[in-house]
């Protein structure tokens, strides 16, 4: 009887020590993981949204840079500037103009996808063998038709890097989001900066994001680029 | 997939038109530098030639080429296809209308082999059917197998492999007029020769007009109707056939260009059949030596040449042989050294000198002597054929089998 009584006692000793002794405690990830849902659904469609608009705005920016090869050392010095702007401190200059909240933190980390977006496309595009370009000179391709049925495909193992890269170091720049006021996984994180678990939780999420996305990209070039893994 | 059937009315038309090019007075002088890279170049290419231009680096036979289908602008003067200015015409449906096929072939690496082939029938929006059908066809023509290749990645095929693509995505869609910038200038020479023969066997085929940019002057020589001999500055030194090239060139430029050895040259533009040989009495083991002695009076080497009953050579025959009744069978005797018929005269002297004898028999393709042939034919043969009466040269078709 009074063993049975202190075994409990221990048990429960323990229990409630591996939360206030700060410990990584399984027990408590696996029944809190919920409440980690939503903010990784907005840590997502923060990398997702932010990803997909740089690469809209590099392509553009790198097609006519393409075009016009002087506008490369300008777009590079810009979107270089762009990228070296601490992100507190930029969220912080947008703060006043757009307020805060999503598209805030959106601005912000579109542009620093800008410069390694645009660098890799513009590296593709120079990369193209200068023979395959004077094919299809030669064989009566337009400039848009050289364009997108030889120079970009034969582009796209460096564009699929340059996204590759973009989308690990968003992942990683979300989790500041929520100076913006965005949310994600790195308002979860802040919720108790001092507890482990938390940590572990909300950084290990961020973490599996990158790689699942990571993931999903190479897929996705296996799939597009099937001529660089053949043969 | 597609059989015969189906290939067969998209088939090349050997008579789809081959287009006659005309060079009038083109000049090119690029921006910012005085002396022009073209001078005033004038001459016609009838349709179904190979017109080769051929010249050292920088005397502007590319530019030239790439001229015809507007890849380079002119400065003066006019291109004519078919008597229609290439200069009116939009320049993307110019070269649609022009094969295109460079040294470094520029597959695209992305595309599979029948991508490749593709590429100008899609642009001309031909249905699926018929592009697959034209890819079966062209693979079949570049002797390669279409079932095996046709879903090859550039990057899995090797250098000959690339170039035979290269051509057949230059004919995808049957144009009139081909440009080829040293097609064959990357490739091993063994492989080379092997791609210069199918090629002239294509050509036979297909009939194109072909413009073809190389500075080797015996591939020229080689695969050329006509030669447009180039020297620094574009200027066109000498239009001609190979053979009035050879035998008269009309500068020390040109004589210089063709080489010390043009006289060797020509010895590669003509068979041992094209050359009126010599006779000689040949006679069959047990013929009697009295009607044997009266025919070696009336031919031309009086050496009588024993032959089996086929009329294949068996050995040569000495005084002591025709001393008998009868003459002799060839027991144990090793048979003369033979040239063949069909052998160009080059291999068929170097055949003679090799083993030392002044004459050897002609053979057929049965092994049946046809003749004799000698140093002093050939000596005379080159000597004879001076600049007033030129052989006409052999077809591209005749010379298919040149090489060795």
């Amino acid at each position: 009887m009074t063993l049975g009584v202190l075994a409990q006692v221990v048990i429960r000793e323990r229990t409630q020590t591996c939360e206030s002794r700060n410990d990584f405690c399984p027990d408590w990830i696996a029944h809190h993981y919920d409440e980690y849902l939503s903010p990784l659904w907005t840590h997502l469609q923060l990398v997702l949204v932010s990803v997909a608009l740089g690469f809209v705005i590099a392509f553009a920016l790198a097609v006519v840079a393409h075009r016009r090869r002087w506008l490369v050392g300008p777009i590079t010095g810009f979107t270089g500037i762009l990228y070296t702007i601490p992100s507190i401190a930029l969220f912080t200059i947008l703060l006043p103009i757009t307020g805060f909240g999503f598209w805030t933190a959106i601005i912000a980390l579109t542009s620093y996808t800008l410069l390694i977006i645009f660098r890799n496309i513009v590296t593709g595009l120079d990369n193209v063998p200068e023979e395959a370009r004077d094919a299809a000179r030669g064989m009566g391709l337009t400039e848009r038709q050289r364009l997108w049925k030889v120079e970009v495909p034969l582009a796209l193992p460096e564009i699929f890097a340059g996204l590759r890269i973009a989308t690990t170091t968003t992942v990683g720049l979300a989790a500041l989001a929520f100076f913006a006021g965005a949310g994600g996984l790195g308002a979860q994180l802040m919720t108790d900066i001092n507890f482990k678990s938390n940590i572990v939780l909300a950084g290990g999420l961020c973490v599996l994001l990158a790689v699942a996305l990571d993931l999903i990209l190479l897929v996705a070039e296996r799939l597009t680029v099937r001529w660089e893994f053949e043969g | 997939m597609t059989d015969s059937n189906t290939a067969q009315p998209e088939g090349p038309h050997p008579n789809r038109h081959a287009a006659t090019l005309e060079f009038a007075h083109v000049a090119k002088t690029y921006p910012g530098t005085d002396e022009p890279a073209i001078h005033d170049l004038s001459f016609t290419v009838e349709a179904g030639e190979i017109c080769v231009l051929v010249g050292p680096s920088g005397c502007g036979k590319t530019t030239a080429m790439r001229m015809v289908n507007r890849m380079i602008e002119l400065s003066a003067g006019d291109i004519l296809l078919d008597g229609e200015s290439v200069q009116g015409r939009n320049t993307a449906a110019l070269r649609r209308d022009i094969g295109y096929a460079i040294q470094q072939v520029g597959l695209f690496p992305h595309l599979d082999v029948a991508g490749n082939i593709a590429t100008v029938p899609k642009l001309l929006g031909w249905s699926k059917d018929r592009i697959a059908a034209r890819v079966t066809e062209l693979l079949e023509l570049v002797g390669l197998d279409p079932d095996e290749m046709r879903s090859r990645y550039p990057s899995q095929l090797s250098g000959g492999q690339r170039q035979r693509i290269g051509v057949a995505r230059a004919l995808a869609a049957d144009p009139p007029l081909m440009l080829m910038d040293e097609p064959f200038g990357a490739i091993d020479p063994i492989s080379r020769e092997r791609l210069q023969n199918e090629f002239l066997r294509l050509q036979g085929e297909i009939r194109k007009t072909i413009v073809f940019v190389t500075h080797d002057i015996d591939e020229a020589i080689k695969l050329g109707d006509r030669i447009a001999v180039l020297q620094k500055g574009g200027v066109l030194a000498q239009y001609a056939t190979p053979a009035e090239l050879l035998m008269a060139p009309e500068s020390d430029f040109v004589a210089d260009f063709v080489g010390a050895d043009r006289a060797l040259k020509r010895l590669a533009l003509q068979r041992v059949r094209d050359v009126d040989l010599w006779t000689t009495p040949w006679v069959r083991a047990g013929e009697p030596v009295a009607a044997a002695r009266s025919r070696v009076s009336q031919t031309d080497l009086k050496l009588p040449l024993l032959v089996d009953d086929q009329d294949r050579p068996l050995r040569w025959l000495t005084d002591a042989d025709l001393r008998g009744e009868t003459v002799p069978s060839a027991s144990g005797a090793r048979p003369p050294h033979c040239v063949e018929a069909d052998d160009i005269l080059r291999d068929a002297l170097s055949d003679l000198l090799q083993h030392g004898v002044q004459y050897a028999p002609v053979t057929d393709a049965g092994g049946r002597v046809t003749g004799i042939l000698s140093l002093e034919l050939i000596t005379d043969f080159l000597g004879h054929q001076v600049p007033g009466h030129i052989i006409e040269a052999p077809s591209a078709s005749d010379r298919v089998d040149s090489s060795p």
